[in-house]
C-alpha cells in the first residue's frame, strides 16, 4: 500500500503537465476558430474549447479515455475498429516474437558459455546486431519475407525476436557465468559432467539474471511488433492505428493506440514480474 | 604398525605459470599419508598448503613428480569419487534446502531417492544439525552452514576427506566447538583427514601428523606426528606436551621463514 502515495502523485503531475500542455497547443487553433466565427473567447471559454477539439494537436486525457472506452467496450472484438482486436494482432506478433527471441538468446547464451570460439566469435556480432537502426532493416524484412510467401504473424515476429534476443543473451551469459570458481571446482571434486553442472549449477544460478532481461525483452519486442506493422500498409494493428491515424491526422486515435501500447507493455512486464516473484519465492531466493 | 598408504607424493613440483613470470608453488614435496591418519598442513600464506591439498583433489595438475591416492593417479581417484572437499566457504546452493544441498552429490553420482533420504539424515545427525533439513542455508549461522557442508562431503563413502580452511571464516567459541566435533566425528568415521589450517593451536588439536610448510618456494619444512592420546578434551590444550609440540610447530615455520 505505501507504494501506491508515489506512484499517484507522478500520475496525478503527468495529468496536470498534460491539460496544461493541451491548452498551450490547441489554443491557437481554438483563437483562430474564434476570429474566422468573430467572437471573442473568453479564457475559460477558450479552455473548454482547447480540451474538446475534434482534432487537437495534443488531445486531452479525458478525449483519449473516452476513445478507447468507445473502441474497446462499446466495439465488437471482430470488428476492425475495435481496438482490442487490432491489440490482440499486436500482442500475438510481440508474444510469438518474444517467445523465439528468449528460446534463440537463451540457446545463444549456453553456447557462448560453454564454448570459447563462440564466445570470441558471435558475441561481437551480437552486440554490432542491435547498432543497426530497426526502422531501416524492419521494411526490409517484411518485403523479402513476403516475396518468399510468409506474411502476416510471422514477419512481425521476427523484428520482435531481433530486438528480443539481446537482452536475454547479455543477462543470460552473466547469469551462467555467474557460479564461482570454487563453485565450479566443488561440482569436479563430485566428478560431474558439464551438463550435470549446467543444469544444477549454471541454469538455476542464472534465473536472478534472466527475469530482468525477459522484462527488457519483453516491452523490445511490443516495439518490434509495432514497427513490423508500420510498412505492412497499415492493414492492422496497434502500429496501424498509429500510422492511419497521423495520414488523417485523427490525433486522438494515434494517442489513444499509443497509450493502448503502454498499458499493454506495462501489464506484459508485470506479468514477468509475478512470474519472478513466484520462481524466486519457491527457491528459496526471496526473503 | 604397518599401515595401509592412502596418499603419497613423490617429488611432487609445481609452477604456475603467471604474467608476472613462474611461480614455483610446490618444491619436492614428499609425503605419506596413511589410513586413518588426520593430517593438517600448515603455513603462512602463499606457502602451497592449499595448492597441495589441491593437488590431491586433482584440481591442480603437478607439473613434476607423482602423486598417488589409493594407489592411483589422483585424476582416477576423483572419477571414483574417492574423497569429500570442504572448501573455506560453505558454498551451499541458496535455491536448496539443507537438505537438498547434502543432496546435490548424491543426485550426481545416482544414488536412489530412498538412499539419498537415508544419507540425509544419517549425515544430518553425524554433525548435530538433525531437524534443519527443510531450512534454507540463510536460515543457518555460519558456522551450522560450515557444518551442513562437511555433512554434504560425508554423505558418499568417501574415505578421505579433504578440508580447506574450513573454520577459517568462524569466530574461535564456534571454531572449537566445530573442532571437538570434527574429533568426535573422524573417531565415528575412521575417515582419513586432510586438513589446512593457519591456526597452531588448531593443527595441534586435531591432528595424528602435523606437516609444517614455508614459501617461496612452497616446500615443507617439518613433519612432526603427533604424540597427543587419540581421546582429546579442550583441556588437553594446556598439558605440557601440547605446548611442546605447539613449539616445535611454531619452531619450524620460524625457520622455514628465515630459510626463504
Amino acid at each position: 500500500m505505501k507504494s501506491f502515495a508515489p506512484v499517484l502523485t507522478v500520475v496525478g503531475a503527468i495529468f496536470v503537465i498534460w491539460y496544461g500542455a493541451a491548452v498551450v497547443l490547441n489554443s491557437a487553433w481554438a483563437y483562430d476558430k474564434a476570429k474566422r466565427a468573430d467572437v471573442t473567447l473568453s479564457f475559460s471559454e477558450m479552455v473548454t474549447d482547447t480540451w474538446s477539439q475534434e482534432k487537437p494537436l495534443l488531445p486531452a486525457p479525458h478525449q483519449v479515455v473516452k476513445e478507447i472506452y468507445k473502441t474497446t467496450v462499446l466495439k465488437k472484438i471482430t470488428s476492425k475498429r475495435s481496438l482490442i482486436w487490432h491489440g490482440w494482432i499486436t500482442l500475438s506478433a510481440t508474444l510469438l516474437g518474444f517467445a523465439m527471441g528468449t528460446g534463440f538468446g537463451i540457446l545463444l547464451a549456453v553456447g557462448i558459455v560453454h564454448s570459447r570460439a563462440m564466445d570470441m566469435s558471435v558475441m561481437p556480432w551480437v552486440i554490432a546486431s542491435q547498432t543497426i537502426p530497426i526502422l531501416a532493416v524492419a521494411p526490409m524484412i517484411i518485403v523479402v519475407l513476403n516475396a518468399v510467401g510468409i506474411s502476416g504473424l510471422l514477419p512481425k515476429a521476427f523484428i520482435s525476436m531481433y530486438l528480443s534476443f539481446f537482452p536475454v543473451v547479455v543477462g543470460m551469459v552473466k547469469g551462467l557465468r555467474s557460479p564461482d570458481a570454487m563453485q565450479l571446482d566443488q561440482m569436479r571434486t563430485w566428478s560431474a559432467l558439464k551438463p550435470t553442472m549446467f543444469w544444477k549449477l549454471r541454469l538455476p544460478s542464472s534465473m536472478p539474471y534472466l527475469f530482468p532481461s525477459l522484462k527488457i525483452a519483453m516491452a523490445a519486442s511490443l516495439v518490434g511488433a509495432i514497427v513490423g506493422e508500420l510498412p505492412t500498409g497499415a492493414v492492422a494493428g496497434l502500429g496501424a492505428r498509429l500510422l492511419a491515424g497521423s495520414y488523417y491526422g485523427q490525433t486522438i486515435q494515434i494517442w489513444s493506440a499509443l497509450i493502448s501500447a503502454a498499458v499493454l507493455a506495462a501489464a506484459l512486464v508485470a506479468l514477468i514480474g509475478l512470474l519472478q516473484n513466484i520462481t524466486l519465492k519457491r527457491m528459496g531466493m526471496l526473503r | 604398525m604397518n599401515k595401509e598408504v592412502i596418499i603419497e607424493t613423490k617429488g611432487l613440483d609445481l609452477t604456475f605459470e603467471t604474467n608476472d613470470g613462474p611461480v614455483h608453488a610446490l618444491k619436492d614435496i614428499n609425503l605419506t599419508i596413511e589410513k586413518g591418519d588426520f593430517v593438517s598442513f600448515i603455513g603462512p600464506s602463499g606457502c602451497g598448503k592449499t595448492t597441495l591439498l589441491r593437488v590431491m583433489a586433482d584440481l591442480e595438475q603437478p607439473t613434476g613428480g607423482t602423486c598417488t591416492v589409493n594407489g592411483v593417479s589422483p585424476h582416477e581417484a576423483r572419477m571414483n569419487r574417492a574423497y569429500g572437499y570442504v572448501f573455506q566457504a560453505a558454498g551451499l546452493y541458496p535455491w536448496r534446502t539443507i537438505g537438498g544441498n547434502i543432496k546435490l552429490p548424491l543426485e550426481i553420482m545416482g544414488y536412489s531417492k530412498v538412499e539419498q533420504e537415508e544419507r540425509v539424515s544419517k549425515v544430518l545427525e553425524l554433525v548435530e544439525l538433525d531437524g534443519f533439513e527443510k531450512k534454507f542455508p540463510w536460515q543457518l549461522s555460519g558456522g551450522m552452514q560450515q557444518r551442513a557442508s562437511i555433512a554434504r562431503a560425508l554423505a558418499f563413502d568417501a574415505d578421505i576427506l579433504l578440508m580447506d580452511e574450513p573454520f577459517g571464516a568462524l569466530d574461535e567459541i564456534v571454531r572449537d566447538h566445530l573442532n571437538e566435533q570434527l574429533l568426535a566425528l573422524w573417531a565415528r568415521t575412521h575417515k582419513t583427514i586432510g586438513f589446512v589450517t593457519h591456526s597452531i593451536p588448531e593443527a595441534v588439536y586435531l591432528s595424528t601428523k602435523i606437516v609444517v610448510m614455508s614459501p617461496r618456494p612452497g616446500r615443507i619444512a617439518d613433519v612432526i606426528e603427533s604424540t597427543l592420546p587419540k581421546e582429546r578434551p579442550l583441556e588437553i590444550r594446556d598439558t605440557p606436551e601440547f605446548i611442546e609440540i605447539a613449539h616445535r610447530v611454531r619452531d619450524g615455520l620460524h625457520e622455514g621463514h628465515s630459510n626463504g
